[in-house]
């Protein structure tokens, strides 16, 4: 995982509530065992639509996608956050998340930023205005602001995560360091394996 | 001091609690699909990295196989692909797996609990968010992406913040012709797809008490769709006699001791939880959803809501939206909405006693003109046992497809789909914009009302259909 300390993009309002992962990333795309090119299916059931923000050509190039309450609900696809980033995105600010979304997302370096209902109302507001308008998110300060308005709020990030985002740092590699933990656990469990179920060609004994 | 179930379970696999970071929790089952594993493993490839316990991982094809006879290739080459790479994966990495056609394959979240190997006091995780579903079991089950599915494959454990713990407890007895499926779309409408969002839920109470294990399965697989990660049943004598005699458990004196120690997986009588939600079982009815999200839930007997009849602002968007997509009209009633597919299947409602509840209502009729109707078994145990029960005869002499395992219509992801405009009467767990199909409308039911409503070409109950 590549280290995130500030970002600085522009930000697209999605001005949706409840956009699950079906939504991020349609199921038709899960078939690949890539883990690149997922970009161009982000929100493609939503893309043929003109309208839509994305194909709004004032937000092309915007980092930051800023989305309405219960973001990333539903299915586990990590395909969702794989979309998001191989679009370019590179945070998500929104007033709740699904659990497993943000987790995944935290995995990748994508930033999550869970703002209150209303700040991310008034953001909403102040890049519609002006999508030329820059936003930054402060991973070290855990502070999102803009700067031509002066419009700044503070988040907040489990510590671990926020370290993890600043050093780049792979969970395997960390969890590794404990090692003698895991083998010391493994000998006094009490719970089964799957040793003498099945044999080689997976049928029961 | 007093522990609920989920804090007993917590305990039990801690490995390491350094300070400032979170808990890292021991893994006892692994649970893998061709889906979400194929970017797992040749991210342990690329590292240079090994399966820790092989004996603690199991693998199963289900989301993209079709379900047409098994003699008939995969046509799909990307589906074929992706098929091939979890069997390759697994044998190069030393995990059983079972591929499509084998006697042990079906949906991952059917297999475990069937096989034996989903027991009380576990914590199993998969690639999978519908994962909850063995928390039936007494286990600790939640669904993880595939960064985690790399990092369980590679360690066995995973980082975890403790979640909070919610009681929804059910009290009473549901009216008859109420099922597991709707106490479940019940919960789910009245915590909306967020109000579990932290927590763990903790089913009980008498309606609970007395559900089957499939039944149990049913309410626990769709605690995701209140945002909740894991829903959790206390062990009981019901869950014990599920397990006796499966292949995943061992028999006799040897067994009777496991199960001793199961049933201590149950919160003490005076623990505490975070929350609770209180719902009277006795006030329930046949539900079905009209939306696209798993709350927005009405009584079968009742009409398609208004924007108007919702006070906030973002709700009555988000309605409106639904409205459309659905090809809805605010105050038609659900009973006069025809439907195009029936789909009987899926982790929340395939396995035997979905396919018994659905035989008895088929039984004798048959399927409206106009009117698809899929039976997908969630195993091939299942599947068989049903052909030996003679209900496949029953469903196709209704006139219903019987069909090979799988996940079938549940996401879209194999042969099985809704086309544009296409409406379902869906046993499955989701109904988001798409899932089935691109511009498919999904109703989410229970089994009994999904064949019902097969027989009568619009939604309904089996109480309509007469002798």
């Amino acid at each position: 995982m590549r280290a995130v300390r500030i970002l600085e993009g522009r930000a697209v309002p999605l001005e949706r509530s409840d956009v699950d992962t079906d939504q991020i990333i349609p199921s038709d795309w899960l078939k690949r065992v890539e883990r690149t090119g997922f970009g161009r299916g982000l929100f493609s059931e939503w893309r043929d639509d003109p309208d839509f923000v994305l194909n709004n050509q004032s937000y092309v190039g915007a980092t930051i996608l800023v989305a309405g309450p219960r973001f990333g609900t539903g299915s586990s696809r990590e395909h969702a956050v794989w979309a998001l980033m191989d679009f370019g995105f590179e945070a998500i600010i929104a007033p709740s998340f699904g659990d497993i979304f943000r987790n995944n997302a935290s995995k990748q370096g994508l930033v999550i930023v869970q703002l209150p209902h209303e700040d991310v109302e008034e953001l909403t507001q102040i890049i519609k205005q002006a999508p030329s308008r820059l936003v930054i998110v402060d991973v070290e300060h855990l502070r999102v602001e803009v700067p031509e308005t002066g419009w700044q709020r503070d988040f907040t990030l489990d510590a671990m995560t926020r370290e993890r985002l600043l050093n780049g740092w792979d969970d395997i590699g960390l969890t590794l360091r404990r090692e003698a933990s895991i083998t010391a656990y493994e000998r006094t469990s009490r719970t089964p394996s799957l040793v003498g179920i099945f044999d080689d060609n997976g049928h029961a004994r | 001091m007093a522990r609920t179930l989920y804090e007993k379970l917590w305990d039990e696999h801690v490995v390491a609690s350094p300070e400032g970071e979170p808990t890292l929790l021991y893994i006892d089952l692994h649970l893998v699909h061709e889906v979400t594993s194929p970017q797992a493993f040749d991210g342990l490839r690329l590292n240079g990295r090994t399966v820790r316990r092989p004996d603690r991982t199991l693998a199963t094809a289900d989301h993209n196989v079709p379900t047409d006879p098994i003699s008939t290739p995969v046509k799909d080459p990307i589906s074929k692909r992706q098929l091939e790479a979890l069997e390759e994966n697994c044998h190069e990495f030393g995990i059983t797996v079972f591929p499509r056609g084998h006697e042990n394959q079906g949906i991952v979240h059917v297999i475990g609990p069937e096989l034996g190997v989903t027991q009380p006091g576990m914590t199993i995780v998969c690639g999978d968010s519908h994962t909850s579903t063995h928390g039936a079991f007494g286990s600790l089950a939640f669904g993880i992406g595939t960064s985690e599915v790399e990092h369980v494959l590679a360690t066995q454990t995973l980082p975890q913040q403790k979640a909070k713990t919610m009681a929804i407890t059910v009290t009473g007895q549901p009216p008859s012709g109420v099922t597991a499926k709707d106490i479940v779309l019940a919960i789910v409408a009245k915590l909306g797809t967020g109000g579990g969002a932290g927590y763990v839920l903790e089913y009980r109470g008498e309606a609970i008490e007395q559900l089957s294990m499939e039944g149990r399965m049913t309410v626990c697989n769709m605690s995701i769709e209140a945002g909740a990660r894991a829903g959790l049943v206390a062990v009981d004598e019901t869950t014990i006699d599920y397990l006796r005699g499966r292949p995943g458990v061992p028999s006799g004196e040897e067994f009777e001791q496991l199960a001793e120690r199961w049933r201590g997986y149950i919160s003490d009588a005076d623990a505490t939880f975070d929350a609770e939600l209180v719902l009277d079982a006795s006030t329930l009815v046949p539900y079905l959803t009209w939306g696209t999200n798993p709350a927005q839930v009405v009584a079968l007997s009742g009409v398609v809501p208004s924007p108007e009849d919702f006070d906030d602002h973002d709700q009555r968007e988000a309605v409106t939206r639904s409205l459309a997509y659905m090809g809805l009209t605010p105050g038609t009633p659900m009973r006069d909405i025809p439907i195009d597919i029936v789909f009987l299947g899926s982790c929340t409602n395939s396995r035997i006693e979905d396919l018994r509840a659905g035989a008895q209502v088929a039984r004798g009729h048959h399927v409206a003109a106009n009117v698809r109707a899929l039976v997908v078994p969630g195993s091939h145990r299942v599947k068989r046992q049903a052909e030996e029960e003679g209900l496949d005869q029953i469903f196709l002499d209704a006139g219903f497809e019987w069909r090979e395992p799988g996940c079938s219509m549940c996401l879209g992801m194999n042969p099985d789909q809704l086309s544009a405009g296409q409406r379902s009467a869906s046993t499955s767990n989701r109904n988001f914009e798409g899932r089935q199909g691109r511009g498919g409308r999904t109703h989410l039911v229970s089994p009994v009302v999904a064949v019902a409503s097969a027989l009568l070409g619009r939604f309904a109950s089996p109480d309509e259909l007469g002798a």
